[in-house]
Formats: C-alpha cells, structure tokens, sequence
C-alpha cells in the first residue's frame, strides 16, 4: 500500500488542499460500483433473453430481506445470511425465468414480457409490503470493518467502501474469464448472439438462459448487500430505483456488454453523488438521465454497444 | 430514350468491393433482367439505385435526373419503385391500404384534415379508393381489398407488393426475385401478370431473378453480374449462350 | 372508410357515451358511493392517456415508457396558466384556454423530445423515453417559479432566491408544486375531452396520415421505398400523441387542489402502469385501451377491503393475463378448445 507521506500531498495537490471532493468521488466510485453489479447482471440477461427484465431491481430488494431476516430472527451471522441471500435470488431468478419469462419466447410481440416483468416486480414488492411491512426497517452493514484512515484523520474511506469497489472489480474478473474460458460461458455468447444457430450447433439454449439467469439473480443478491450496507434502510420497494440506474449503466455501457456496463456503472454513480453534493440534490438524477441521452444520441446502442444494422 | 443511365457504379464494404465499375442503359418500356449468381451483388445494385447505399463512385440518371445522391424517399418521387427479395409488406394493413400507402403522395391533403376528416378527406379518400381498386382489379386482388396483408398467400403478397409499387406511379420499376419461393404455376402467373403491368402502365422494368425460365422468357435484355462486375451485357438470347455466362452458372 | 370500420368506431363512442350515461345515472340517483364518484375523473383521463399511448406504441409501433412525463407538462403548464388567470377570467373560457396551453406545452416538448428520441429503435428508444420522462419529473420538482408587479421570477435553488416583491405570489413552489388551481374539471368535462382524444387517433387512423404512420410502423424500409417521409410521420405521431396526454394532464390538475410532480403520478411507474393498460386493451386496439384503462382503473380500488392482498393478487392476474393472452402454447390450447367447442356445436 502506497504510504501516507507519499499519498497525503499528492491528494492535496489534486484537490486543493480540500479532502472532501476526494471523499466524494470515493463514494461514487463505490455507488457506481453497486449498479455496475446490478447492471451486469442486467446486461448478460438482456443479451441473452432480449428482454428488459423490470424485475431485476426486485431482486435485490429480495436478497437485502432475507439477510435482514436472517440476521434478526434467526440472529445468524451476515455472511450465513449473504449465502442465503445468494442461494435464494439465484433460485428465485431460475423459477421466475421457468414460469413467467419462458412461455412467452416467441411471443408476437416483445412487449408482452416486458408486461410480465412488469407483473413479477409488483408481485415481489406487494409479497414484501405483505411480509414485513410498508415501514422502513433499518439494516446492520454485511461489513463490519471499520476502514482505512488517511492524512491524519482527514480522509476516512468505510470499510464498506472499500469492500464494495473491490467486490465489482472482483465480480468483473471473474465473470470475464467464466464467459471467455469456460464452455458455459462461450455458450452464453453463442446464444447471445444467435439463439437458432446456437441450438443448431447443439447447445442447450433453456440451459443456458436459466445459468444466465441465476448469476444475474445471484450478483443482484450481492449488490443488494452491499447496497444496504451502505444505505442502512430497507423498503419493499428499495430495489426499483437502483434497477433501473443499472439497467441506464447498461444500455450507457452497450447493452450486452461486460466492460460497457462496469463502466457504465461507475461514470453513473460518480456523476451521481458529484451532481447531488455540487449541483443539487433535486437534479442530480436529471443528470444522470440526462448524460445517457446524451451518449445515445452520439452512440446509439451505447458506448462500447455493437452496431446493428437491418439487412435490406 | 433512355430512361435509366448508370455510369461505372463501384461501392466498397471493408475491403469488398460489392459492386464494381458497374454500368447500365434501360430504354423507355424495356424489360431488363438482371440476373448472376448468388452473391453476385444483384441486390446491392437494387440498393444503390433506391439510395438505400450511397455509391463510393459512379453516377446515376433517371430520365436525364442526377439521383446519385439522393435518399430513397426522394428517389420514388423521382419514380423508381422496388419489391423486396424478402417481401416486405405493411402486414398489419389491409391489402387496399397497402395499395392507398402507395398512394400517399399523389393524393395530398392536410394533417387538420387528416384528423378532422373534413375538407378534401372525403373527395380524396374516394379518389383513392378509386384508383387503388383499378389498380387491384389489374392484380386480381380487388377480392381481397380488407383482408390482411399478412393473410393473403404468398403469390398474392408479391403481386400485392407490387401494386404498392406501382402506386408510387414509377417511371422504373425494380423487381427483387419476383418469383423467389413460387412453384411453377405462380411463377407463370407472375410471369403474366408482369407482362400486363407492362402493357395496362407502359412500364419499364428491370428486374432480378434466378428463374432462368422466367428470365429467358420475358426480359428483352439482360446483364450478368459476377463478383460484382459485370461479365455481359447484351440480347437476352445471345448473353445465356455465352460460354463465360454459362461457367458462371454452372461452374467448371 | 369502409362500413366496417365506420360501425367500429361508432360502437367505440357509444360505449364511452353509455358508460358516462350509467355513471351520471347512478349518481344522479344517489347509487354511486362518493368514494367512487371521486374515481370518474381519474378513471377517465387515464383512459385518455392510454389512448395517447396508444397511439404512440400501437400504432406509431414505438414503445415509450415517459408519457407520464408529457401529461406531467400538460398538468404543470395549465395549472401555471389557470392560476395566473384564477383572478381575471371566467371559468369557462379559462378552462378552455387552459386545455390550449396544456395541450401546447405538451405537445411542444413531445416534438423537441421526439427529435432525438425517435432516431433511436426499439429499447433503446424506450429506455431514453423513460430517462426523458424522469428529467421532466424531477426538473419540475426543482422549479420555483412566481409573478410579482415586475413579472415572472424563475429559480432552481428556492422560494427566497426568487426576489419578489411583497405583491408577488409564488405560483410553483419547488417540490412542494401548485397548490390552489381551480377545481374546473368535472366527469362531463373528462368524458368530452375522451371523445374529442378518440375522435382525433380513431380518424386519424382512416387518413392519408394515419396510414403513413403505419407503414412505418409495419416495415419502415418499405413505406420509405414507397416515398412515405419515416421521419415526418413519426414525428407527428409521437407528437399528437404526446399532446393528447398533455390534455389528460389538464384534467389531472383541474381536479386535485394540490399538485406536485411525485414518481407515484409522473414516474416511469405511473407510465408503465398506462402501459399495463395498453398492452391488455389490445396494442393497437384503441376501444381495448379505454376499457382495459377503466376497468384496471376501478378494478384495485374496488379491490381496497382486501387491503394490502389486492396489489398482490392484481399482479397474480396481470401474469397469469399475460401469459394465458401471449404465450404461443396457450394460444395454441385456446384454439385447439375453440376448434373442439365449434364441431362440437356444428
């Protein structure tokens, strides 16, 4: 690790002298972190089933209750309750795929799954609303490491920071050499690409949609818990929001893509909290809004998104 | 008179270039064939001449018209009309609305109009409907005027295409493998059919199509594309005993 | 126009005209719990914006999921108007005139947004409607905006750093929106403005233009092939449509004294709950929205002694609708049954 002596006036130089815009910009990088999570996730399902899974979001919401739950009534400990979280999301996005998503391949119009995407996220929200309440429960950070201190106090990064921004490089890594080293991986870009051609070559299509599924569902899990950590309050409908910045961060990034969405994420959540600290709190979503028009208008299927173009 | 003047066409995708020094004369009420085999960029020629491409180099002239650079809406109202080689019909139209689309630009009247359906609605909308009919009275479509595009069978969705075409009241007609998927008895309905689009229009027709049969027996003249070039040009007779064109179809 | 459509829209009017007459029947006749009385004007203009959007998915065949975002303008621009006019003009003509502004605003933003907007396809189109819409929603929650004797003061930050004089009245009061707008629309009223919004997509439909927009919406290489300008007709449908949502705006603030631009009303939520409706009523089918609009309406309202089961059961029904109408296996049953039903019968 870099030494304070060398870090401190490095720091000062590049803020003038002002810890708080370093501060900040940490922050966003560790928000924008959690929807490049998100949307990761929302990227590989929507390259994979070409749907907008408005469900996604909800997902999340699942994965903070069940945590919560588990580390209240059953007062186990939060990594049990993170692998609960995980094992659960995962189930729940392979059964939702199987039940509502599935029959509709190959309907005639695309707006009908969209519809029941729709259907599962009031679904999920109403069977938590149901459960634990409309009241706002407060959550005990899966992260229980103080963090790091520099320049003598002045800059603080929580623990939680730091383990989220380095849960979404780990998560992009690993999901990088699955989906280029392994068979299940290259099947997922075959489908992707070509769901005919790709059950032609003998892969499993259902197979590899519902594994498309599952990780999506499980790495939703994982933001959920980070996102709590560092948000403590829990709402049936705290996933909503979060979804659709992630799903933003991917169509930002080209939809399909892996990279585009990390990066997605991360210029999201840093334009986010700079916006909000130095703009105003009311627009900053505006902002954000605002910045994916604006690299759509110039790249049309997003900043690292493959051309597309009909065949006349 | 020359109606269609295309001077030494080239266009590039990456390195490949599709069509290459490509040039071509159709006299007023010819019919042309434009045939070679797949790949040859047949399609691509229709493309660059209905400005879906813009050509890298080379000029075309319609009726004496510079539309090189024009885009393809204002290439149909300088008269060129096309099908496609997959048919491409408002499917979820009636056939006569598919026809009354065609007809958009002949029969103006106002957005107010439109909405209000006061004014020349009335007037128009039966003049259209007029002359859609006629024109699906010469396609033998006028039976199935509110039928569903997407209903009609195959052979009647290419000859509903084009009398869509036709509606733009073209100068050119293209036709994009007329009697691609039809079995013999279409295909020969198809070939009477574009006899009398000839004959009731006066039209002039240069069309692509693999049906050597089809091709021999109703276009005048014919150009063979191979590569993307052009390997003859000539008399339909005289171009398919061409011992070149014969290697290019049939291989060595 | 061919008979057949001409009986269709006539039964599309008389069904709005006969719903309008049981209501105001059962009101007139005291049957109609004030509960429900206080649903009509709600239940009418989001049939209006479902047409609005039907118009703008169904038949321009583009998905968009901000047009709550056109009737958040409409309901903005027009309270704006009402309120500064509250004091010089008549009800009537301020109501009218109001309804010219809101339908103005929307439809102006409806083209500047559709310019950009509608050079996009498919998701991508709708995620940037959805964006545009949100952008609408939270610029009108940071504006505060009044009149003093010196004229209007517009600011981002708050009521203070308008600088009015002590005459000035603040007329958007940031977050905290419009309170006080006259209470003019009426059941009557909405129900006017439905059968104006069906008058203008339904003949729209049957026109020159109409079948433009659909020629693009089934095959937009062809109809440019054909000479039909993509861009133009897109353009005025997104537009008319956006307008037409500006007016279900106007009812929405005529009705309510205190209005304010929250993601329950305005948000990609409220937009695609109106899509719920167009989807369910038929794409494309415009008679299927104003129903599918009613009756979804009414229906989890009617559904309130349930409590907190209704939103859950309205979303078990919503899936189980959705697949039982789309699912290619379902469809496949249903006409296996259908065609078992008919011999047998035959």
């Amino acid at each position: 690790m870099l030494s304070k002596a060398f870090l401190v006036p490095y720091l000062q130089i590049f803020v003038g002298g002002n810890m708080s815009f370093l501060i900040y910009l940490i922050n966003g990088l560790s928000l924008g972190s959690i929807y490049a999570i998100i949307a990761l996730g929302y990227t590989m399902v929507y390259g994979i089933a070409k749907m907008l899974n408005f469900a996604h979001g909800d997902f999340i919401m699942v994965g903070c209750y069940v945590i919560f739950t588990i580390c209240s009534t059953f007062s186990g400990n939060t990594v049990v309750g993170l692998i609960a979280a995980v094992i659960l999301c995962t189930l729940l996005g392979i059964t939702t795929e199987k039940v509502a998503y599935k029959p509709l391949r190959g309907a005639a119009s695309p707006l009908a799954v969209l519809i029941t995407a729709i259907g599962v996220s009031y679904f999920l929200e109403n069977l938590a609303l149901l459960i634990f309440g409309a009241d706002i429960k407060s959550f005990s950070s899966v992260v229980s490491w103080q963090g790091l201190s520099f320049a003598g106090g002045d800059l603080k990064i929580q623990g939680v920071t730091i383990i989220t921004i380095l849960s979404s490089v780990v998560i992009l890594i690993v999901l990088q050499l699955f989906i280029h080293k392994t068979r299940e991986g290259q099947a997922m870009l075959a489908v992707a690409e070509d769901k005919g051609a790709a059950m032609l070559m003998g892969i499993n299509v259902n197979k590899t949609i519902s594994l498309t599924f599952a990780i999506g569902s499980a790495l939703a899990a994982i933001a959920g818990a980070l996102l709590c950590s560092a948000y403590p309050s829990l709402s049936p409908y705290l996933g909503a929001m979060p979804g659709i910045k992630a799903f933003v961060a991917a169509v930002f990034g080209g939809i399909g893509s892996i990279p585009g969405a990390m990066i997605g994420g991360l210029v999201l959540g840093i334009v986010e909290i700079l916006s909000r600290t130095y703009i105003s709190s009311q627009l900053s979503d505006a902002i954000v809004f605002g910045i994916l028009i604006v690299v759509l208008l110039v790249k049309p299927t997003g900043l690292l998104g493959k051309k597309i173009q009909e065949k006349v | 008179m020359t109606l269609l003047q295309v001077n030494n066409l080239s266009i590039a995708f990456g390195g490949l270039r599709a069509v290459d020094d490509f040039s071509l004369e159709i006299q007023k009420g010819e019919l042309y064939g434009l045939i070679g085999p797949n790949g040859a960029g047949k399609t691509t020629v229709f493309n660059l001449l209905t400005g879906v491409y813009k050509p890298n180099e080379g000029i075309i002239r319609l009726d004496g018209e510079d539309i090189t650079r024009k885009n393809t809406i204002e290439i149909n109202h300088a008269g060129i009309a096309r099908t496609f080689q997959n048919i491409r019909l408002f499917h979820q139209m009636s056939v006569i609305d598919n026809v009354k689309v065609g007809l958009t630009e002949r029969f103006k009247y106002s957005t107010l109009e439109s909405v209000l359906h006061l004014g020349k609605y009335r007037k128009l909308e039966k003049e259209m409907d007029e002359e859609a009919l006629k024109l699906l009275k010469v396609f033998d479509l006028d039976k199935e005027r509110d039928v569903l595009a997407s209903n009609l069978p195959y052979g009647k969705q290419r000859k509903l295409e084009i009398a869509r075409a036709m509606a733009t009241s073209p100068k050119l007609l293209l036709l994009d493998e007329p009697a691609a998927g039809m079995n013999p008895n279409e295909t020969a309905e198809l070939m009477e059919t574009i006899a009398l689009v000839r004959k009731e229009f006066d039209m002039t027709i240069l069309l692509i199509e693999h049906d050597m049969k089809l091709v021999s027996g109703i276009c005048e003249k014919l150009t063979v594309l191979n590569f993307g070039r052009v390997l003859k040009q000539g008399e339909t007779k005289e171009v398919l005993q061409d011992p070149e064109v014969i290697k290019a179809y049939l291989g060595e | 126009m061919t008979k057949k459509k001409f009986k269709d829209q006539f039964i599309t009017y008389g069904i709005v005209i006969a719903l309008y007459l049981i209501m105001e029947i059962l009101m007139k006749t005291g049957n109609l719990s004030s509960h429900l009385k206080g649903l009509l004007v709600p239940m009418t203009y989001y049939a209006v914006i479902a047409v609005a959007l039907n118009l703008c998915v169904g038949i321009l065949g583009e998905l968009s999921i901000g047009h709550c975002g056109f009737m958040c303008i409409g309901a903005f621009a027009s309270a704006v108007f009402s309120k500064l006019t509250q004091n010089t003009l008549p009800a009537a003509p301020r109501f009218f005139l109001a309804f010219v502004v809101g339908i103005a605003f929307a439809a102006l933003f409806g083209f500047l947004i559709g310019i950009p907007v509608l050079r996009l396809k498919g998701d991508y189109l709708a995620i940037v409607t959805l964006a545009f819409g949100e952008i609408i929603k939270n610029v009108i929650n940071a504006i505060y905006f009044g009149v003093d004797s010196k004229g209007p003061h517009i600011s981002l930050n708050n009521v203070m750093d308008l600088g009015m004089e002590p005459d000035g009245q603040v007329i958007i009061n940031g977050a905290m929106g419009i309170t006080g707008t006259p209470r003019d629309a009426n059941f009557t009223i909405a129900i006017v403005v439905l059968l104006l919004s069906l008058f203008v997509v339904l003949n729209l439909m049957n026109s020159r233009d109409g079948r433009a927009i659909m020629a693009v919406r089934d095959n937009s290489i062809a109809a440019e092939s054909a000479g039909i300008n993509v861009t133009k007709y897109k353009m005025l449908a997104f537009t008319i449509s956006a307008a037409i949502a500006g007016a279900a705006g106007v009812l929405f603030s005529h009705n309510i004294t205190s209005l304010t631009a929250t993601s329950q009303y305005f948000g990609y939520n409220a937009s695609i709950m109106i899509l719920v409706y167009v989807v369910l009523g038929g794409i494309g089918n415009i008679r299927g929205s104003v129903i599918a609009a009613a009756i979804l309406y009414l229906l989890p309202e009617m559904l309130r002694g349930l409590n907190t089961y209704r939103m859950l059961i309205y979303s078990i029904v919503l899936i189980a609708m959705m697949l039982f109408n789309w699912a290619p296996a379902a469809i496949e049953w249903r006409e296996k049954v259908a065609h078992k039903f008919i011999k047998r019968n035959a």
